[in-house]
């Protein structure tokens, strides 16, 4: 009897306070955008226009809104990476150098089994590719499970490493005959397909099932039970039985894997070669994203496309204002910093 | 390899510890409180963008390294604002505070893009003017460097010898107890990060106002992350963080020295040799320790409501 007078009760409040968090949101956008004006004006620049130029190059037009697409794919994929181990509590900081040695075992496909048609080089290489993440963050799992290291620590450490390694590959062996820094560009047999003649690629459909799987996986299978048991509360899921060790090396692996599954699809398809340096931070943004976002799939959806919005705009900025490119790094902290301040707009925001 | 070549090694690996050690100690002093400050990175750029723009204005170096200073203390408030106040998880605003240093700083430092700025006066050290000007000139060492060492002892003996220490010691423990003992564990936090920024800030006029005097964008090139490592190579110890980055800067002397007697080997393995290091320690340390991290690293104090 008490059911069905609850229900509609529920349904209203939930919808109060999704708008209210939609708004809360707004607004801390709108106090971001202030705040990165006030300092573009403190360094002489024209605030207004910077705006109106960010919002133009990304929502403005259809190409604006496909290069938006494709600075988020990434940024989506890594969150996930970060997302599954941390639902069990595991913190992988080291998405970054799993992202380098993703591309690297990739690149190594790429670049020597050249005769493969491409149905057979493509798996071929996203499975390198999960194979050099997943290995990557074996070891801070394997160091965490048998108790040697935090993970944390380690992953972070491995990340410096990672690049470091990339660099001594394409500088000493890989490297282009015009180049030092770069590899030669790919075989077209090794590029990721891309529609509709924008530079979005078949990349956009592995973040979207993957996020898919992520919710799947976690809402509805018994592992996902599992890991947000050890999640809770670690030594009580030993107890009852699940085997902690296993899930601890398994989910580091597998947040390696999918952070490999970015680095590929940012070789061998936004970029076609692989470059020392070629990931701006992806693995830490995914970090954020992922902790933003609080693991929520739609949450990760969301928060990459405004982060991807942001950085793209940040081209245009670099050429209408001539401030260097790393600038728009400023909003970006800027909104990350006033978001995780949660400021009270409303009274309700508190309950 | 001549007796020179080695000396210049040595040298340059005492310049590079030196903005090292710096920084290193300023993470001791925030994770004594219980703060993990990935962030370092971008605290140091900003520092060090102040600190080139301020000595390129004024043509005083020591002006540029109070600026360096005061912006690394100022940029840990506004972390600690995050941590502290508004209880954020430290590591994601860590990050976010990296990005917002990288930001800030290009911004700052885009007007003196390759900018030189006037030299801070070089001592000898005594005992050494009797060697030909050819080594001597080797050893000419700024005031920043010859403090490093004494500033390692001066934080050990704050830490560990004051009462003002012995409260920050608590808070990084336990921040329920030293709140019912009395003390305010968000105020001492709040200074424990404004030192640590100082101390970052000093690494950073280093690096930029005395070696390099100038600045490039992403100048500090990991030397944060590096930091953060080296607490906890040195087992959150000030003096222990001096042998950290001896063996550090001595790796990276090891480097040199093999690329100047023209032994083939890639620097970028090389380079990866200190953070490898750092992991096959921590793993022979092993389980015990536990007993040296402060126990209440990263987590947030929630306060008594």
């Amino acid at each position: 009897m008490a059911q069905p007078t609850e229900t509609p009760k529920r349904k209203t409040f939930m919808g109060q306070k999704t708008i209210t968090a939609a708004l809360r949101y707004i607004l801390m956008l709108l106090l971001s955008l202030v705040l990165f004006g006030i300092i573009l004006a403190l360094a002489g620049k024209n605030p207004i226009q910077a705006t109106i130029d960010i919002f133009r190059s990304t929502l403005g037009s259809s190409y604006g809104i496909s290069e938006v697409i494709v600075a988020m794919v990434p940024m989506v994929i890594t969150a996930v990476a970060v997302a599954i181990p941390s639902r069990a509590g595991l913190i992988n900081v080291g998405v970054e150098g799993q992202l380098y040695m993703g591309a690297c075992l990739a690149t190594w496909g790429a670049l020597t089994f050249t005769q493969l048609p491409a149905w057979a080089l493509l798996p071929l290489l996203i499975a390198l590719g999960m194979l050099g993440g997943a290995f990557w963050a074996f070891i801070p799992g394997f160091l965490k499970a048998i108790g040697l290291v935090n993970e944390t620590i380690t992953s972070l450490l491995l990340n410096l490493v990672a690049v470091n390694i990339t660099a001594f590959l394409i500088f000493g062996f890989w490297h282009g005959p015009m180049d030092t820094n770069k590899t030669a560009s790919f075989i077209p047999a090794a590029r990721l397909p891309t529609f509709f003649g924008t530079r979005i690629d078949l990349s956009l459909v592995f973040a979207l099932a993957l996020l898919w799987l992520f919710w799947y996986l976690m809402k509805y299978s018994r592992w996902g039970l599992e890991i947000r048991a050890i999640g809770g509360n670690p030594q009580a899921a030993r107890r009852n039985g699940i085997p902690l060790k296993a899930y601890q090396v398994t989910l580091m692996s597998l947040g390696g894997a999918i952070a490999g599954i970015a680095g590929m699809s940012l070789v061998s398809g936004y970029y076609g070669l692989l470059l020392a340096n070629f990931s701006t931070g992806y693995g830490y943004m995914g970090f954020l994203i992922s902790w933003l976002s609080f693991g929520n799939p739609v949450g990760i959806l969301l928060v990459s496309f405004l982060v991807a919005m942001i950085t793209t705009g940040g081209n245009l900025l670099q050429l209408t204002q001539g401030v260097p490119y790393a600038v728009i790094n400023i909003l970006l902290a800027l909104s990350l910093y006033i978001v995780m301040a949660r400021p009270k707009f409303f009274k309700e925001a508190k309950q | 390899m001549t007796l020179l070549a080695i000396f210049g090694v040595i040298s340059s690996a005492i310049y590079s510890g030196t903005s090292l050690l710096y920084a290193t100690l300023g993470e001791v002093v925030g994770e004594r409180a219980g703060i993990v400050n990935l962030g370092l990175e971008g605290i140091l750029l900003v520092s060090a963008a102040s600190g080139v723009a301020v000595a390129g204005m004024t043509n005083n170096p020591y002006l540029g390294i109070m600026a360096a200073m005061l912006a690394g203390g100022l940029m840990n408030l506004m972390f600690g604002y995050l941590v502290i106040t508004r209880k954020a998880n430290q590591l994601a605003s860590g990050l976010s505070m990296m990005f917002f240093g990288f930001g800030l700083s290009a911004l700052i430092g885009r007007d003196f893009v390759g900018v030189k700025i006037t030299a801070l006066p070089k001592l000898l050290l005594p005992g050494l003017s009797s060697l030909p000007r050819l080594y001597t000139s080797l050893f000419r060492f700024d005031f920043l460097i010859i403090l490093v060492v004494p500033m390692a002892f001066l934080i050990w003996w704050l830490l560990f010898r004051t009462r003002w220490g012995l409260v920050l010691r608590a808070v990084g423990e336990n921040a329920d107890i030293a709140f019912a003992s009395g003390r305010n564990p968000l105020w001492m936090r709040y200074q424990a990060l404004f030192l640590s920024g100082l101390l970052a800030g000093m690494g950073a006029a280093h690096l930029a106002i005395v070696y390099t005097m100038s600045w490039t964008q992403y100048m500090t090139g990991g030397i944060g992350f590096i930091a953060v490592a080296l607490v906890i190579f040195s087992k959150w110890h000030p003096l222990r963080a001096i042998a950290g980055v001896l063996i550090f800067s001595g790796a990276v002397a090891f480097q040199l020295l093999l690329q100047a007697s023209g032994v083939q080997v890639s620097p970028f393995l090389l380079n990866s040799i200190p953070y490898v290091l750092t992991i096959i320690v921590l793993i022979a340390w092993g389980g015990n320790r536990k007993q040296s991290a402060p126990a209440s690293l990263g987590r947030v104090y929630q306060g008594t409501e």
